[in-house]
């Protein structure tokens, strides 16, 4: 079997698009652990829950889309905020593996909620994104996943560039690194936890709407989550390029493999790269590799 | 930020910001924050039914270089975390210039002009002795996220108008221009004590508290350390307040001692007066003893 080029083209970039979206909760998760050193198992899950929330206001209450978006994106901050509030600050001080267990624990909350409001039936976001299909030379992409992959890209553009030249970047990793020396220069410790919390959710709920827009929302729609934690610890943890990065390539694999190696060695080719990187990088592609003196 | 400009009395004038920053190279003098008193009264805490601290009271006068000491487990780091803000005593009063701060949190506290170093190294991994330094200024810069897009002049300007200030009065000042941009988890011990008093310098702390400053250092690392100390009350002109083992070093260096035993305060004077104070002697020597003994021996 000849394998076409056009097939590969198109193939590529609807990986690509795939990809971005898994970028875009990556950068999600990193806010999270690069201040406060949480690993948020329940990033699939806060991506749901803003879809949801998404769904509300623009099927729910017929709102017009741009209204849905901003509402949503401030529910999902409250919920972000909340979520810290409540359920991280609390274990502060306590180990981070029982926060990380809280995090297992939230994503069951989060499930429940939407399955108590919306029930567990899968349901299709309105229509917002413009449907007629891109043609890019004579490859042919699906219009949600192009324009989706714009504003992913867009959203990331703008974080990488705030967290490159802000000075607060810096505040979140001293943050993250020690905390009783972060709050003896002058940082506002619980503040910092509050703002990547909120910034984290309101960013998942940003991909939440783009991924729901693309195929449709569930309760289930958190298993998205599972592919991010590789790009994550491909990427490394700390780092947004290296999500943004590793967000890609991880898409275009799977959608590559797919296509060509037949679905059921997507997940293997994800999880062999995952260990490749885990064997040889253990800090990820672009994490920050701690040097200790012993 | 308004007290910077203000002279501390000496006949050297102290350079205003805009000279600073045509000539950076020029004044070796650092823009002083004046040096704070503070007055901590009756200060006590207790963990569970242990009463770490019982009743303490502590002066440390504008300028000079104050000790707390004791055995272990007498208090020492518990008043410091205290005094700082880490933990919140059951009763008492702390006060940074005749102004309560008893209850204001740590980090406003770092905003008032105290800063701190901590007994077990707190710096942040990772970073390069220049990054931590750097942070030490957090809390004193005025750019936010919103300015590093529309103000880009500005922002810039303040970096770099930072850099030049922290490389003079700080890096060169406590010698550490070698290490700049060396990762601060693979210095040798001493140093990184070092770059957490730069960090804390870098705040233009009206007041310095030095936790355990010369602990595990050996006798060049402490001498070295010594002299820092005094170069920074003398040319910086502020308040230190340390807490520390190493007997010899502190009766060296400090104007005023303050004694803990059992989160009690037993003795505070000059150090020759509570080198002589007989309760220090048996809380350190145990009931017999020479007084010069207590000074000569280090008690670990």
């Amino acid at each position: 079997m000849a394998v076409e080029f056009i097939d590969v083209v198109e193939t590529s970039l609807a990986g690509l698009g795939t990809g971005a979206l898994m970028a875009l909760t990556g950068v999600a998760f990193v806010i999270i652990y690069k201040a406060t050193k949480v690993i948020n198992l329940a990033i699939g899950e806060m991506l749901m829950i803003g879809a949801f929330v998404f769904y509300g206001f623009s099927a729910g209450l017929s709102l017009p889309i741009w209204a849905s978006v901003p509402l949503t994106l401030v529910v999902a901050a409250i919920i972000g905020g909340v979520i810290e509030r409540t359920m991280i600050r609390p274990l502060m001080k306590d180990n981070p593996v029982s926060v990380f267990m809280v995090t297992i624990g939230l994503t069951s909350i989060l499930i429940g909620v939407v399955e108590l409001i919306w029930s567990a039936e899968p349901r299709r976001l309105p229509e917002f994104l413009p449907s007629q299909p891109i043609i890019i030379a004579d490859a042919f992409i699906p219009s949600k996943t192009f324009y989706s992959f714009l504003i992913a890209a867009a959203v990331m553009a703008v974080l990488i560039t705030v967290f490159a030249f802000w000075r607060g970047g810096i505040a979140l990793r001293a943050t993250a690194t020690d905390r009783a020396a972060a709050s003896s220069v002058g940082i506002d410790v619980p503040g910092v936890f509050s703002f990547s919390w909120m910034l984290a959710a309101v960013v998942a709920a940003l991909a939440g709407i783009l991924v729901g827009s693309v195929g449709g929302i569930s309760s289930a729609m958190g298993l998205f989550g599972l592919s991010v934690f590789v790009v994550v610890i491909v990427g490394g943890l700390d780092s947004i390029a290296g999500a943004l990065v590793a967000g890609l390539f991880i898409g275009w694999l799977e959608a590559m493999v797919g296509r060509f190696l037949g679905g059921e060695f997507k997940l293997l080719a994800t999880f062999s790269i995952l260990l490749v990187v885990l064997v040889v990088r253990p800090y990820g592609l672009f994490g920050t590799h701690e040097i200790e003196r012993l | 930020m308004e007290r910077i400009g203000d002279e501390d009395g000496t006949s050297r004038a102290a350079p205003s910001r805009e000279d600073m920053a045509v000539s950076p190279s020029h004044s070796a003098a650092p823009v002083r924050p004046p040096a704070a008193a503070l007055d901590v009264d009756g200060l006590s805490l207790q963990f569970g039914g242990v009463k770490a601290l019982d009743g303490v009271s502590l002066n440390v006068a504008a300028g000079s270089i104050t000790a707390l000491i004791g055995p272990n487990g007498a208090g020492k780091t518990s008043a410091f975390n205290a005094i700082s803000g880490f933990y919140k005593p059951k009763t008492g009063t702390v006060k940074l210039d005749g102004e309560d701060i008893t209850h204001v949190p740590a980090r406003e506290r770092a905003k008032l002009g105290l800063a701190r170093t901590f007994q077990n190294i707190a710096l942040f991994r990772g970073m390069t002795v220049l990054d931590n330094i750097k942070l030490g200024r957090h809390a004193h810069l005025n750019t936010n996220v919103f300015d590093a897009f529309l103000y880009w002049g500005r922002a810039k300007r303040e970096e770099m108008e930072l850099r030049a200030e922290i490389e003079r009065d700080v890096i060169d000042f406590l010698e550490l221009d070698h290490i700049r941009n060396v990762p601060v988890a693979i210095l040798p011990y001493g140093l990184q004590k070092k770059v957490e008093l730069a960090r804390a310098l870098a705040m233009r702390p009206r007041i310095l508290m030095l936790d355990e400053p010369v602990a595990g250092m050996n006798r060049e690392e402490t001498e070295d350390m010594a002299r820092a100390i005094l170069d920074v009350r003398e040319e910086w002109g502020i308040s230190v307040l340390l807490v520390e083992h190493d007997m010899g070093m502190v009766m060296d260096i400090s104007d005023h001692v303050c004694v803990l035993n059992f989160g009690r305060r037993i003795a505070a004077g000059t150090p020759a007066e509570v080198r002589a104070n007989p309760d220090v002697i048996k809380a350190y020597l145990g009931s017999s003893g020479d007084p010069h003994k207590a000074a000569v021996e280090e008690v670990a």
